[in-house]
């Protein structure tokens, strides 16, 4: 065994949560394949866990892999779900799902079954858990995004230029436009809440922080062709000036 | 080499034959040795612009399937010396354009002619690529409306990532916005978009401004490009158009509202 072959890290991924109120599934699928239609580039694929905590009746083991099902169908990942300590169903181990623990509780227990083999003085167990931010590299786009194009970055995006009417624009992090935006801006695309969009001359078709969204015609009664920011304030959407 | 030009807009009816008819005549008459090529396969029209539909026999699809020569295909404009015309076919489709077929056409007439003008066909589909890939120049036609103004923004985006000089990473396009069908009545009573707003939202350098006239209908159905008719301000706006690319400043005209003189209201002119 050489370090080389492999090494354990751990990692920070933001996910979409899904936290099932009623059991009441064929709702609750039309209901997300309403928002995803409304941003399909942002739940394409996207890491989803499903939260029954809520739910105000005991989720089955049917219920909750056809739950499953109908997530994939529509394109979700589910990675996991999860519950309260003193909520747990008695399929726990049946789902074939990793039961992950909650976003507050902090609980991570290494215990190895076997004590560590001190015998053989040769050989060192080091368990390295890192857990770090990757920042990305901002994109520069110096020329208009055109109707039709659709630029995406993994971190900031700022635009000199600007964003014309039928054009997307989307990144992981904040958005500047240093012109007019009449197109679609998406900031924290992968559900980073703290993003922002920032522009010259907001004429935007859409906006949206997080998942969280405006049309036009709400901005127009806000700000208009005028520079302005948006942010996400308690899971609103706020339009303000610059 | 020559200068390809396309004349591209995306939307259909905005004015590409009537200005590739006339910009090419334009730069013709400047002496300098112009075809014209309608990339419009399957709906051949600027022929019937050039006044030479009963003088097609071979066309450009011929050529690339080299049915025929070029020399065979080329059409000599009779009215104007150094001007050709290659038309396209009617009977196929635009399946017919091969990106290698198209090429060995232009660098056969690259070695003739100074200037080589494509007129696309609407979309932006395989015809519209095809005419605008090899492209050094791209003159997009745009009517001062909102949907002729966003399929030109497309085309623009399409003019900077499919284009030949955009895969293999050589300066891009030359681009130049062409208002066409402009009614300065109309735009002053707000049915229209005004030449600055076109050009806010398209933000490339403006080419030329030709006036809603009734003479482009006229020329269209005589068969003569409608450049050649100097009484017409719509003939005059294209011959600035032509000057200014050729480098020459010329002021614009026929973008402000004409007050009408007394005869004229008197004769209801």
């Amino acid at each position: 065994m050489s370090d080389n072959d492999f090494r354990l890290k751990g990692s920070v991924v933001t996910t979409v949560v899904l936290e099932v109120k009623t059991p009441n599934l064929e709702q609750i699928k039309l209901g997300l394949k309403e928002k995803i239609a409304q941003v399909p580039q942002f739940f394409n694929q996207a890491p989803l866990i499903i939260d029954i905590n809520q739910c105000s009746e005991p989720v089955s083991l049917d219920l909750f892999q056809t739950l499953v099902a109908g997530c994939r169908e529509l394109g979700l990942a589910v990675i996991g779900w999860r519950t309260s300590e003193g909520n747990i169903p008695s399929w726990r181990f049946d789902c074939e799902l990793p039961l992950l623990p909650n976003a507050n509780s902090r609980q991570i227990n290494i215990k190895s079954e076997t004590p560590a083999p001190a015998k053989d003085p040769h050989v060192v167990i080091k368990t390295v858990v890192e857990e770090r931010e990757v920042s990305q590299p901002t994109k520069l786009i110096t020329k208009p995004v055109r109707s039709g194009q659709q630029v995406y970055a993994p971190g900031d995006l700022v635009v000199v230029s600007q964003v014309s009417a039928g054009a997307e624009v989307l990144a992981e992090g904040n958005i500047h436009i240093y012109g007019a935006l009449r197109g679609r801006a998406l900031a924290g695309v992968k559900g980073d809440t703290s993003a922002r969009i920032f522009c010259k001359n907001m004429e935007a078709e859409l906006v949206a922080i997080a998942g969280n969204f405006m049309l036009s015609d709400a901005l127009q009664k806000i700000i208009w062709k005028d520079a302005a920011q948006v942010l996400l304030v308690d899971e609103a959407l706020e339009i303000a000036s610059l | 080499m020559a200068k390809i030009i396309v004349v591209t807009s995306g939307k259909g009816g905005v004015g590409k034959t009537t200005s590739s008819a006339a910009i090419g005549t334009g730069l013709a008459l400047k002496g300098h040795k112009t075809v014209i090529i309608d990339f419009d396969v399957g709906l051949r029209n600027l022929d019937l612009i050039m006044g030479c539909e009963r003088r097609v026999v071979y066309d450009f699809v011929n050529v690339i399937n080299k049915e025929a020569t070029l020399s065979q295909a080329l059409i000599k404009d009779k009215r104007t010396k150094d001007l050709f015309l290659l038309p396209a076919s009617q009977t196929r489709d635009k399946d017919a354009l091969t990106t290698e077929g198209v090429e060995a056409v232009l660098n056969e007439l690259s070695k003739d002619f100074e200037y080589i003008v494509c007129d696309s066909p609407a979309g932006i589909e395989k015809g519209a690529q095809m005419a605008l890939y090899f492209a050094d120049v791209a003159i997009v036609t745009t009517n001062p409306e909102v949907s002729s103004v966003r399929d030109s923004d497309r085309i623009l985006g399409i003019l900077q990532s499919k284009s030949r000089r955009a895969e293999q990473g050589l300066p891009p396009i030359e681009e130049h916005l062409l208002v066409t069908r402009y009614n300065p009545d109309r735009v002053s009573e707000g049915e229209m978009l005004s030449v600055a707003d076109v050009e806010e939202i398209l933000a490339i350098p403006l080419l030329g401004v030709i006036p809603e006239s009734e003479a482009v209908l006229k020329a269209s159905n005589q068969g003569a490009p409608v450049i050649l008719d100097v009484q017409a301000e719509a003939g005059q706006a294209y011959s600035d158009a032509v000057d200014r690319l050729l480098g020459e400043e010329r002021p614009l005209r026929f973008t402000d509202i004409q007050k009408k003189g007394f005869f004229k209201r008197l004769l209801g002119g």
